[in-house]
C-alpha cells in the first residue's frame, strides 16, 4: 500500500509540474486567433518566431542571453512567492542593481579585476536587495501591501536612473560631443563577463545563473532559513504558531528577491551592454515573474522556463521584422500564460482536497 | 518663491489637478467596489489601456466619441469578466492573475494600436462644458465649473458610489460579501454573483478611466500611455480606506502634487524634473505606510470563496 501511495503521489506531482506546460499551446492558440483576426497568417508568424528564437546559432545564443536575466529575476520571484509575498518590483531592482554595478566598477576602475568583477556583482545585488528591502521592511513593520509598494519603487527607480544617466553618471564623451545621450561611460574591461561563443553576446553570466538556480534550490529545501520562508508562505498562521517570526521572513524573502533582480541588472551591464543606459531592463521584471510561475515557482523549473520565454522575446522581435507582426503579441501571450497557469491551479488544489478527504 | 505663487498660477494648478484626478477617480472608485466585495483586481492598468485604445479607435472610426466611450465601457466589462472567471470561479491567486491581466491588456492594446492605427494621431475629444452661473463665480468658477463632461461624471461618481455602498441593500450585500462571505452565503446572498458584479463594474469604470485619457484629457493614444496610473489607482483604494470619499481625497492629493510637479517642470525651476516626477510615487508609498488604516480592510480581501468551506 505504501508503494502504491508513493507512486500515486509521484504521478500527481508530475501532473502538477506538467500542467503549466499546457499553458503555452493554449496561449499560442489564442494568439493564433488574434493573429488571424488581425489579418496575419498565424503559421507564418509562429514559424518566423520559432526560427528566430531557436533556428540558428545566432538565435539560440540571443535566446540564452535573454534567458539569463529572466532566470535571475525568476529566482528572486521564486524566493519571494515561496515566502508568501509578491514581488512586482523586479524592474526597479534590476535598474538600481545595474546602476550600482556601473558606478562601482567605473568609480574604482583601478582596482585589480579579480576583486573588481565579483564586487561589482555584489554591489548590484546589494542595491537590488536594498530596493526590495524597503517594501520588505514597510510590509514587516507597517503592514504595507508589498505589491503596491514594489510597483511604486519601480517608477522611482526609473526616474532616479534617468537623473543619474543625464547628470552625475553621464558618459563624459556624450558631453564633449554634445550628443548627451543618457548613458554611462563604458565599464572597465576588467569587469566585462567572458563571452562564451565568439561573435555573439552569450556571456558567462548564463552559467552563473544556472549555478545560482541550484543554490537557491538547496537554500529553499535544505536549509533552516529556506524551510522557514516556505513555511511562512504555505501557512502564515501555522508558521506563526510554530514560533516563526513571520514578518521577518517575509521581509527577508523580499530582500533576497530584490538581491537576485539587482544581480540580474549587474550581469546585464557587465555581460551584454557594458554600460548603463535607459531601458536597460525592457520588461525583464515582469517576464521574470512569468518565467518563475511557469517553472512552478521552482528554481530548477525556472531554468527551462526562462529559456522558453527568452526565446519568445527574441522570436517576437524577429517575427516583427520578418512578417510585420508587432512583438507586443508576445506581451499579450505572456499575460494569457499567467492567467492560464494561475487559473488552472484550481485542479491541483481540487485533487489535493480530494486526496485529503478520501484518504 | 513669492512671485511664483501668484493667484493665477495657483488657480491653474488647482484646475489641472482636478482634471488629472479624473482617470484615477474612475479607476479607483471601480476598484473600491471590487475590493469591498473581496477581490483585489491588480489588472486595472491593463483594463485602462484597453479602454483607452478602444475609446480612441471607435471614437475615431465612427466619428462619435460617445460611441467610443460606450465601447470602452463594454471592453472594460469584458476584461472584468475575464478577471472574474480567473479569480472568482477558478479561485486563482488574485495578485498574480491581476499581473496576467495587466500584461494581456498592455500587449493587446499595443498590438491592436500598431495593426489598426500605426501612428499617433489626435482626436477631437470631449470639450469643456461651462456650467451656466456657477462658472461665473470668481476664481471658484473657473477652477471647478469649466471642465469636460467626464470630469464632472468622475466627481459625481463619488457621492453616488458612497450612497450605493452604504445606503442600499445591494451595497450592504457587497460589504457583507467582502467582510464575511460564509455568513453572507448563509443568509442567502449569492457571493459569487455579487463578486462578479463588482469586478465587472470595476472593469467598466477602469475602461472609462482609460477612455477619459484618450478621448477627453490627452486626446490621443500611445502604447502604454497609462504608465502606472492603474497601479496607483489600486493604491488609492488602500489610501482611501476602501471608502469612496477617502479615494476622492487621495486622488485629489495625488493629482495636485502631480499638477504642481508638472508646473515645476514647465517653470524650469532648479529641481531636476526626474525628482519632480518621482514625488507622487514617493507620496503614494508614504501614504500607504502612514495613512492606511488596516482595520478598515475588507476581511475577505484576496480570499477566494468556496461554498461549504468550514
Amino acid at each position: 500500500m505504501v508503494d502504491r501511495a508513493g507512486v500515486k503521489r509521484a504521478l500527481s506531482r508530475t501532473y502538477e509540474a506538467l500542467l503549466p506546460l499546457l499553458a503555452v499551446p493554449v496561449a499560442f492558440l489564442i494568439g493564433a486567433v488574434m493573429l488571424a483576426a488581425l489579418g496575419a497568417n498565424p503559421l507564418e508568424s509562429y514559424g518566423a518566431l520559432l526560427q528566430g528564437a531557436f533556428g540558428d546559432t545566432s538565435g539560440l545564443t540571443q535566446t540564452l542571453v535573454k534567458a539569463t536575466p529572466l532566470l535571475l529575476v525568476g529566482l528572486g520571484v521564486c524566493i519571494a512567492f515561496r515566502g508568501g509575498v509578491i514581488n512586482i518590483g523586479g524592474e526597479g531592482q534590476i535598474i538600481v542593481g545595474a546602476l550600482a554595478a556601473t558606478a562601482f566598477s567605473i568609480g574604482l576602475r583601478d582596482l585589480p579585476g579579480w576583486f573588481l568583477l565579483p564586487m561589482s556583482m555584489i554591489m548590484g545585488a546589494l542595491a537590488g536587495a536594498f530596493w526590495g528591502g524597503i517594501p520588505g521592511v514597510l510590509k514587516a513593520k507597517l503592514g504595507v501591501n508589498e505589491i503596491l509598494s514594489t510597483v511604486m519603487m519601480n517608477a522611482i527607480a526609473i526616474q532616479f536612473s534617468n537623473y543619474m544617466l543625464r547628470g552625475p553618471m553621464i558618459d563624459p564623451k556624450e558631453i564633449e560631443q554634445g550628443t548627451r545621450i543618457a548613458q554611462s561611460a563604458l565599464l572597465p574591461k576588467a569587469v566585462w563577463l567572458t563571452r562564451l561563443v565568439p561573435q555573439t553576446l552569450l556571456h558567462s553570466g548564463a552559467i552563473l545563473a544556472v549555478i545560482l538556480a541550484v543554490l537557491v534550490y538547496i537554500f529553499l529545501w535544505r536549509t533552516t532559513i529556506g524551510y522557514r520562508i516556505r513555511a511562512v508562505g504555505l501557512n502564515r498562521d501555522a508558521a506563526k504558531y510554530a514560533g516563526i517570526k513571520v514578518p521577518f521572513y517575509q521581509a527577508l524573502a523580499l530582500i533576497l528577491g530584490g538581491g537576485f533582480a539587482g544581480l540580474a541588472g549587474a550581469v546585464e551591464v557587465m555581460g551584454v551592454q557594458h554600460r548603463m543606459m535607459e531601458n536597460l531592463s525592457s520588461g525583464y521584471g515582469f517576464s521574470g515573474i512569468v518565467a518563475a510561475l511557469f517553472g512552478s515557482l521552482h528554481p530548477l523549473g525556472s531554468i527551462p522556463a526562462s529559456i522558453l520565454f527568452g526565446g519568445l522575446l527574441v522570436g517576437g522581435d524577429k517575427m516583427q521584422r520578418a512578417v510585420q507582426v508587432p512583438s507586443s503579441l508576445i506581451t499579450a501571450l505572456l499575460g494569457v500564460v499567467v492567467l492560464f497557469v494561475v487559473g488552472s491551479q484550481i485542479w491541483t488544489r481540487w485533487r489535493a482536497h480530494k486526496r485529503e478527504t478520501h484518504g | 518663491m513669492g512671485e511664483l505663487f501668484t493667484l493665477p498660477v495657483l488657480l491653474g494648478i488647482l484646475y489641472s489637478g482636478i482634471r488629472l484626478a479624473t482617470p484615477y477617480l474612475f479607476a479607483a472608485v471601480g476598484e473600491t467596489f471590487a475590493q469591498r466585495s473581496g477581490v483585489l483586481n491588480l489588472g486595472v492598468e491593463g483594463i485602462m489601456l484597453m479602454g483607452a485604445y478602444t475609446g480612441f479607435f471607435v471614437g475615431m472610426k465612427s466619428g462619435n466619441i460617445w460611441l467610443g466611450l460606450l465601447a470602452a465601457a463594454l471592453v472594460g466589462i469584458l476584461m472584468g469578466l475575464l478577471m472574474s472567471v480567473i479569480s472568482i470561479t477558478l479561485q486563482a491567486e488574485q495578485g498574480i492573475s491581476g499581473i496576467g491581466l495587466h500584461l494581456f491588456g498592455l500587449g493587446l492594446s499595443s498590438l491592436l494600436f500598431k495593426t489598426t492605427l500605426g501612428s499617433v494621431e489626435s482626436i477631437n475629444g470631449f470639450k469643456p462644458v461651462r456650467i451656466p452661473l456657477l462658472a461665473d463665480i470668481p476664481y471658484v468658477g473657473e477652477v471647478l465649473f469649466n471642465h469636460n463632461i467626464l470630469v464632472y461624471a468622475a466627481f459625481l461618481l463619488v457621492p453616488l458610489s458612497a450612497w450605493f455602498l452604504n445606503k442600499t441593500t445591494f451595497g450592504l450585500k457587497i460589504r457583507a460579501v467582502g467582510q464575511n462571505p460564509q455568513a453572507a452565503d448563509t443568509l442567502g446572498v449569492n457571493v459569487i454573483r455579487v463578486r462578479y458584479f463588482c469586478v465587472c463594474l470595476g472593469g467598466m469604470l477602469a475602461g472609462i478611466a482609460g477612455a477619459s485619457l484618450s478621448i477627453a484629457l490627452i486626446n490621443l493614444f500611445q502604447e502604454n500611455m497609462t504608465n502606472g496610473m492603474g497601479f496607483i489607482a489600486v493604491a488609492l483604494v488602500y489610501f482611501g480606506g476602501w471608502r469612496p470619499y477617502g479615494v476622492l481625497l487621495g486622488a485629489l492629493l495625488f493629482s495636485f502634487v502631480n499638477a504642481f510637479q508638472l508646473w515645476i517642470q514647465v517653470k524650469g525651476i532648479n529641481i531636476p524634473s526626474d525628482f519632480a516626477i518621482m514625488m507622487p510615487y514617493v507620496l503614494t508609498i508614504l501614504a500607504l505606510a502612514f495613512a492606511t488604516k488596516r482595520a478598515q480592510q475588507p476581511a475577505a480581501l484576496t480570499k477566494p470563496f468556496e461554498r461549504g468551506e468550514n
